[in-house]
């Protein structure tokens, strides 16, 4: 059960001496399986509500129950080991390692876990064919267009099979053609693998493929 | 993939830097364990000398000849079995100044058994009459022994000077005046490396005639000792015999006798060791400043790692390792390379030291020295990139 429960979380920025609330007491529910939307104008708070989410921004109050674990008590190496096995995290602007295949990225996360490197490699390439690029595993990163790599970012968010999909504004960087394969792509690891996606987005097109859209505003849900 | 090829690859990210940096450890450690050599080579000349035999020089200095009529009282000292005596000639080879190799005026009957156990002779002239040799003596130097003018040459001066059994090389003196024209009479090698095979020994006797008038001074004698355990005494006793003489002693036993003539250089070890350590420190911020900037650039990149669930200590010992891999690779390079290069450069001071050497133990220190230069170089980097906030790596990409 991935579940996620946000409950009256604050995050308050200090920058020299000034204090910037970014999220102000928001509450909000993702159930099990859902594919949410997080929508809003810039400096709302979408992308630090999913880097909350995500255990790798800590909030100043409140509480993230994510299944059964408060992730807001969680700290240091457990929470990193917590993310290795819950979070697939996909970036806008992909965020791929340039010196590593397309292989030896979706490898990566891989690393963190006990298995055979011959295991690894299977896993791997099975990631990547789920995400059609069974035929690009030993291209890097400057050899693939764009929504290439945004694919094989999404196979090394699902490559350790978390049950948590956080993609900030992942077709943000990527033509109208590119964008709407990704989406597809969630919309099917959400329906057939029941994978619970959070995303980021300003495109209203991009939103529609959610079950659910929440519209933050000065760090509050506006409706 | 693995953690090893996930350093490595990031080693290759930048092959230029990583290539120079890599030969700028190899280059500092190379010359790290050069100087450690040059140590090396002076304490083999230390070890050159017996704790079995004594040196009996002039008090004041090795540079002032005590007389001849010495050998009897030594000799007559109880526990002293055999005494030879040497000068040191210092002369020149006319043809080539800056040749320089030492040559010493020995007396043959007495050297050669003494020193039996450091060298084998393993080529001679012929003699042209058979000749009863003194006790102890190798055969082979017969001709060596009939002829005045005579000489025995260490096997790598023959090669070095490419010069032949039975060639007469002449020598311009220094200490001594005029031409020392001297015969290749037979060849000799170093049983024990420290030795050393560029030494060229002919008659003290040659030179007490030609050069001395006969007055017959001696630069330094040594004592072979029946009874070795009472070196000490023995010194002792010697030295209390020539106190109140022109000319008094001073004995020590050889090692330490090698021990003084090392000092002669000065405090030098102290001097390499202070270059080393600068050499190592020079490196130090080489590697440092290689390190950070290698990390700094890669900020975003330990943003991802750690999202992806990568812990601050895994983090921390990639960066650590990636460090000690560059240095360790060329350190091991430098070290290895400066045994193998000066080893077989064979240098030796025109025979004044053993030949310079390398020990594996200065290897294992040099090597050492890199690993820690690596750690250390690569601790605040590491510290930077395991400390990283995810969310600033990030927003520097984003």
């Amino acid at each position: 059960m991935a579940s996620i429960q946000v409950r009256n979380v604050r995050k308050v920025y200090k920058r020299d001496t000034q204090e910037v609330t970014v999220l102000d007491g928001l509450s909000l529910d993702i159930p099990d399986g859902d594919f949410a939307g997080l929508m809003g104008p810039s400096g709302s708070g979408k992308t630090t509500l999913l880097n909350l989410i995500g255990g790798i921004d800590a909030p100043t109050s409140g509480d993230i129950i994510v299944g059964e674990t408060n992730i807001a008590q969680v700290r240091g190496p457990q929470l990193a080991r917590w993310r290795s096995r819950n979070i697939g995290y996909i970036f806008q602007l992909y965020n791929l390692i340039p010196v590593l295949t397309a292989l030896q990225n979706v490898e990566l996360p891989l690393l963190l876990l006990k298995m055979s490197g011959k295991e690894r490699k299977r896993r791997a390439e099975t990631a990547l064919q789920l995400v059609g690029l069974g035929d690009r595993m030993s291209h890097y990163p400057r050899q693939l267009s764009g929504g290439q790599e945004q694919r094989v970012a999404i196979a090394r968010a699902v490559v350790s099979d978390p049950a948590i999909l956080l993609a900030d504004e992942p077709t943000g960087d990527l033509d109208r053609k590119a964008g709407e394969e990704i989406l597809q792509l969630l919309e099917r690891l959400n329906r057939e693998f029941k994978k619970t996606i959070i995303m980021v987005t300003h495109d209203p097109h991009a939103a529609e493929r959610a079950t659910h859209v929440h519209h933050l505003d000065k760090g509050v849900l506006s409706q | 993939m693995n953690f090893l090829k996930l350093v490595l690859v990031n080693l290759g990210r930048n092959k230029r830097r990583t290539f120079l940096t890599t030969m700028s450890v190899m280059v500092a450690l190379f010359l790290f364990c050069a100087l450690g050599g040059v140590l090396d080579t002076l304490n083999a000349a230390i070890e050159v000398g017996s704790e079995t035999r004594l040196v009996s020089r002039n008090a004041i200095s090795l540079i002032f000849p005590m007389p001849l009529s010495y050998r009897e009282r030594i000799a007559a000292t109880p526990g002293v079995s055999n005494v030879t005596i040497q000068n040191w000639f210092g002369g020149q080879d006319p043809k080539d100044p800056r040749n320089f190799f030492a040559q010493f005026a020995v007396d043959g009957k007495t050297f050669f058994p003494i020193y039996a156990s450091d060298m084998e002779i393993v080529d001679a002239s012929p003699p042209q009459m058979q000749v009863a040799m003194p006790s102890g003596m190798d055969p082979k130097l017969a001709s060596y022994m009939m002829e005045r003018t005579a000489c025995v040459v260490g096997e790598k001066l023959m090669l070095k000077n490419k010069w032949k059994l039975g060639q007469t090389i002449t020598l311009a003196g220094t200490i001594y005046p005029g031409e020392w024209p001297l015969t290749i009479r037979a060849v000799y090698r170093a049983k024990n490396k420290s030795f050393g095979d560029e030494t060229m020994f002919f008659h003290w006797d040659y030179l007490s005639e030609k050069g001395m008038g006969g007055s017959g001074s001696v630069g330094v004698y040594v004592l072979q000792l029946s009874a070795p355990d009472q070196a000490a005494d023995i010194a002792r006793k010697i030295d209390a015999t020539f106190q109140n003489s022109s000319a008094a002693t001073r004995t020590e036993s050889e090692r330490a006798f090698q021990a003084g003539f090392v000092s002669m250089y000065g405090n030098l070890p102290f001097v390499i060791r202070v270059i080393g350590l600068a050499v190592a420190f020079a490196i130090l911020l080489v590697a440092a400043n290689t390190m950070v900037m290698a990390i700094r650039e890669r900020t975003n990149e330990f943003g991802v790692l750690k999202t992806l669930g990568f812990e601050d200590g895994t983090v921390f010992r990639m960066v650590l390792i990636e460090a000690a891999a560059i240095t360790l690779i060329g350190g091991s390079i430098g070290a290895i390379g400066a045994k193998l290069l000066i080893e077989n450069s064979g240098f030796n001071a025109g025979g004044m030291l053993p030949p310079m050497s390398v020990h594996w133990r200065t290897v294992g220190t040099g090597i050492g020295v890199a690993l820690l230069v690596g750690a250390v170089s690569g601790l605040i980097p590491a510290w930077q990139a395991s400390k990283l906030r995810i969310v600033d790596a990030l927003r520097r990409v984003n």
